[in-house]
């Protein structure tokens, strides 16, 4: 896959035989045991690795729950706490799928991030960026359509508020909306493809994914310097560097994720979805799960609801066309400390974006509503304007501050290489006895 | 009409949401701050005395009118359950659950003549529900549905401290505060009664108008192991009951989880030694 010399050598007479029919061991070896890989790879890189394991763990817990769930409107509610009761184990294999979509975010988030901050979406990585995009669009409709499965209240309401989304297009809205719903609500032909989609889409993500990391190992890792690799000495092999760093974070991180499952298995989901849907009893509070509250928070920000379909659907978008928006020379924010600030701000308000995505849009921020500050006949002391500043950051960040700071800023001096910021210049490349 | 009045409440409900405006202001009084034998994530366990109280309060008092539909007899037997006892591993076999199931009759049908009878209940049937139907449930509650209790104290915010406080929370309405008939001011109920309310809107009353009378008074029941049964001690035990019945396998849940967390602790050591060992030649 990658562009650098095969060294694999098949070592039996059957890998050999292999070898020259279908060359898969050695597309192993040269992709996860030799791959050159650069030797200062941080923490934040670890989350590749961790985010792979993350997708085994759903698709692997996904496929026993399908074994018991009923994707039926009359039976999936029960045949969720039928898993939970009286399947072996299946409390354990039903939270650690419903945490799991909640780890995968949190890790994708992460993963996203460092990409941003270390310029990972820029040439020669602008397809392994996009595939990138692809997959958390694909992630984002197969969490969605999970969360509908278990057939609970804020399941059912939240695939109405999603689903009636499309209704905001002009003309052929209502018609999209009857075609996704299989009927004229939200019913159980919906609960039926949803389960259908829900099954296929993770090995959809599964294929983009091979693809992700074909992309990146055409020109490799990025890294912390952003500077590309130079020389031999800037790299060491995957394995067992690599998968020993990976690994470790990985099994930190699956700390974190059995917390959650097993210690506080309800904490990321709402006590309404423990009540069987019902279409004739809206709840008092939809909120979608928290790692689209972001989203939902920019789409209520905005009192036009097709405008506020376009610019939660462009906040996306504005991931996709990122690679050509920044027209900094240098990948790193380590060496752009203007644009570090700018990025700093953006996390913070993406945070607090989906704050306001999980409050009533005219709750007050400050105090019991009795503060008010009234601008005309606009209270800024409420959720509905905190989210619609931060909306405006979160375009302006992308469509304005990164285009016009990649121009004005003035960054500091960029590394040679790799190893030049590590290694002083006077002392031998590598230490004595230690082979790369 | 179901399907219509749910199409109307679906595009009311979109429109509410993108638009901003708020659904209707809905108001509850936090609840009571309860301490429980489980409230530790980690160590946390049921009182097997007080599960068995709480069914006992559950089955006189609360089983008139609520169902609990996702509970067969035999659970009440199952490990961590309040009737389990190790000298039966098998839950169909433990006498307790046996002797609980055959007082009930359950409807069935004769295999040699296919009527519909009816027979005493075995471990594995369900929990008999009070109404036949949502229809008959309404019909004798005054049109209001007493929710299914299986996981009742999940289904809503607060857990089983929002039960205690719901059940012990009764109180004369406010002056003010216009009842409706048949119905009972609770703070702790969710609801909106600014248009039951006569006086100065900024001060509704918190809560909501609920359809269950008072169910529980001093010794409403007789606790087998002597306990005083104080309305305070019959919410407690039964929203304690509650709370197992809404996850039985809570307590097996954490004991996992203190063995995998540990195993993981011991395995990232592990890791972490040989990355340190691996790398400690490497300058990065």
């Amino acid at each position: 896959m990658s562009g650098h010399q095969s060294t694999y050598e098949p070592k039996t007479g059957f890998t050999r035989w292999l070898d020259t029919r279908l060359p898969i061991v050695r597309l192993a070896w040269d992709s996860f045991v030799d791959f050159p890989t650069p030797k200062n790879l941080n923490y934040w890189w670890t989350f590749g690795g961790i985010l792979a394991m993350c997708l085994g763990i759903q698709i692997i817990t996904g496929v026993v729950l399908a074994m018991h769930y009923v994707p039926n409107g009359a039976m999936a509610f029960n045949s969720v706490e039928h898993i939970m009761r009286d399947v072996n184990h299946g409390w354990m294999i039903r939270f650690v799928h419903a945490n799991g979509a909640s780890m995968f975010f949190l890790a994708v988030y992460i993963h996203m991030l460092r990409g941003l901050y270390y310029g990972s979406y820029k040439a020669p990585r602008e397809v392994l960026w996009l595939l990138g995009c692809i997959i958390y669009l694909l992630m984002m409709a197969t969490g969605f359509l999970g969360y509908v499965l278990p057939w609970g209240q804020m399941s059912y309401y939240g695939a109405v508020v999603i689903t009636n989304l499309f209704g905001a297009i002009p003309i052929i809205g209502k018609g999209i909306t009857t075609w996704l719903w299989g009927g004229f609500a939200v019913e159980n032909p919906t609960l039926n493809r949803f389960f259908a989609l829900h099954y296929l889409l993770p090995f959809m993500i599964a294929g983009v994914v091979v693809l992700h990391i074909w992309a990146l190992h055409v020109p490799g890792n990025n890294n912390p310097t952003g500077v590309n690799v130079k020389s031999k000495e800037d790299t060491i092999p995957f394995h067992p560097y690599y998968t020993v760093k990976d690994g470790f974070a990985m099994v930190a991180f699956l700390i974190l994720f059995a917390v959650f499952v097993f210690w506080m298995p309800d904490a990321l989901g709402h006590a309404d979805n423990y009540i069987p849907a019902n279409p004739l009893q809206t709840p008092a509070h939809i909120v979608p799960e928290w790692y689209f509250l972001p989203f939902y928070a920019i789409l209520r920000a905005i009192p036009d609801k097709l405008i506020g379909v376009g610019a939660m659907f462009g906040a996306i978008l504005c991931l996709f066309i990122l690679p050509w928006l920044d027209t900094s020379k240098v990948r790193s924010m380590r060496y752009r400390p203007a644009a570090k600030l700018f990025y700093v701000i953006f996390v913070v308000v993406a945070f607090f974006l989906g704050m306001c995505g999980s409050r009533l849009p005219d709750d007050p921020i400050f105090g019991d509503g009795s503060i008010g500050f009234q601008l005309l006949d606009a209270n800024l002391n409420s959720f509905v304007w905190l989210s619609r500043f931060l909306t405006l950051y979160y375009f302006v960040y992308f469509l304005v501050i990164t285009p016009l700071l990649g121009l004005m800023e003035k960054p500091l001096a960029v590394p040679d290489s790799i190893s030049t910021p590590v290694l002083p210049v006077s002392t031998p490349v590598m230490p004595a006895g230690q082979k790369v | 009409m179901l399907r219509k009045a749910s199409v109307i409440a679906a595009f009311g409900l979109a429109l509410a949401a993108l638009s901003g405006v708020a659904v209707a202001k809905t108001s509850h009084e936090e609840p009571k701050d309860v301490h429980w034998s489980f409230d530790n994530p980690i160590f946390g366990k049921f009182d097997q005395a007080q599960l068995q109280r709480g069914y006992k309060v559950y089955h006189e008092v609360c089983s008139a009118c609520h169902s609990m539909n996702l509970l067969s007899y035999r659970n009440l037997a199952d490990k961590g359950g309040p009737f389990w006892n190790p000298k039966y591993p098998n839950p169909n076999e433990s006498p307790y659950a046996k002797a609980i199931a055959k007082d009930f009759q359950v409807a069935d049908i004769d295999n040699d003549t296919g009527d519909v009878i009816q027979r005493p209940a075995t471990t594995s049937d369900h929990f008999k529900a009070p109404f036949a139907n949502e229809a008959a449930a309404r019909a004798a509650n005054g049109g209001a549905l007493p929710p299914d209790m299986s996981l009742l104290a999940k289904a809503r915010e607060g857990g089983p401290a929002y039960i205690y406080s719901l059940v012990t929370g009764y109180v004369d309405a406010p002056a003010g505060l216009t009842v409706t008939d048949g119905k009972y001011y609770n703070p702790y109920f969710q609801g909106d009664l600014s248009s039951f309310w006569k006086g100065d809107p900024k001060k509704t009353p918190v809560g909501g108008f609920i359809g269950m009378p008072p169910p529980l008074q001093d010794d409403r029941v007789t606790f087998d192991d002597g306990t005083k049964a104080t309305t305070d001690q019959e919410a407690r035990d039964v929203a304690a009951f509650l709370a197992w019945t809404a996850e039985p396998h809570a307590e097996e849940r954490k004991r996992t989880g203190l063995s995998v967390i540990l195993y993981l602790v011991l395995f990232a050591g592990l890791l972490y030694a040989s990355y340190k060992t691996l790398w400690r030649n490497i300058a990065h």
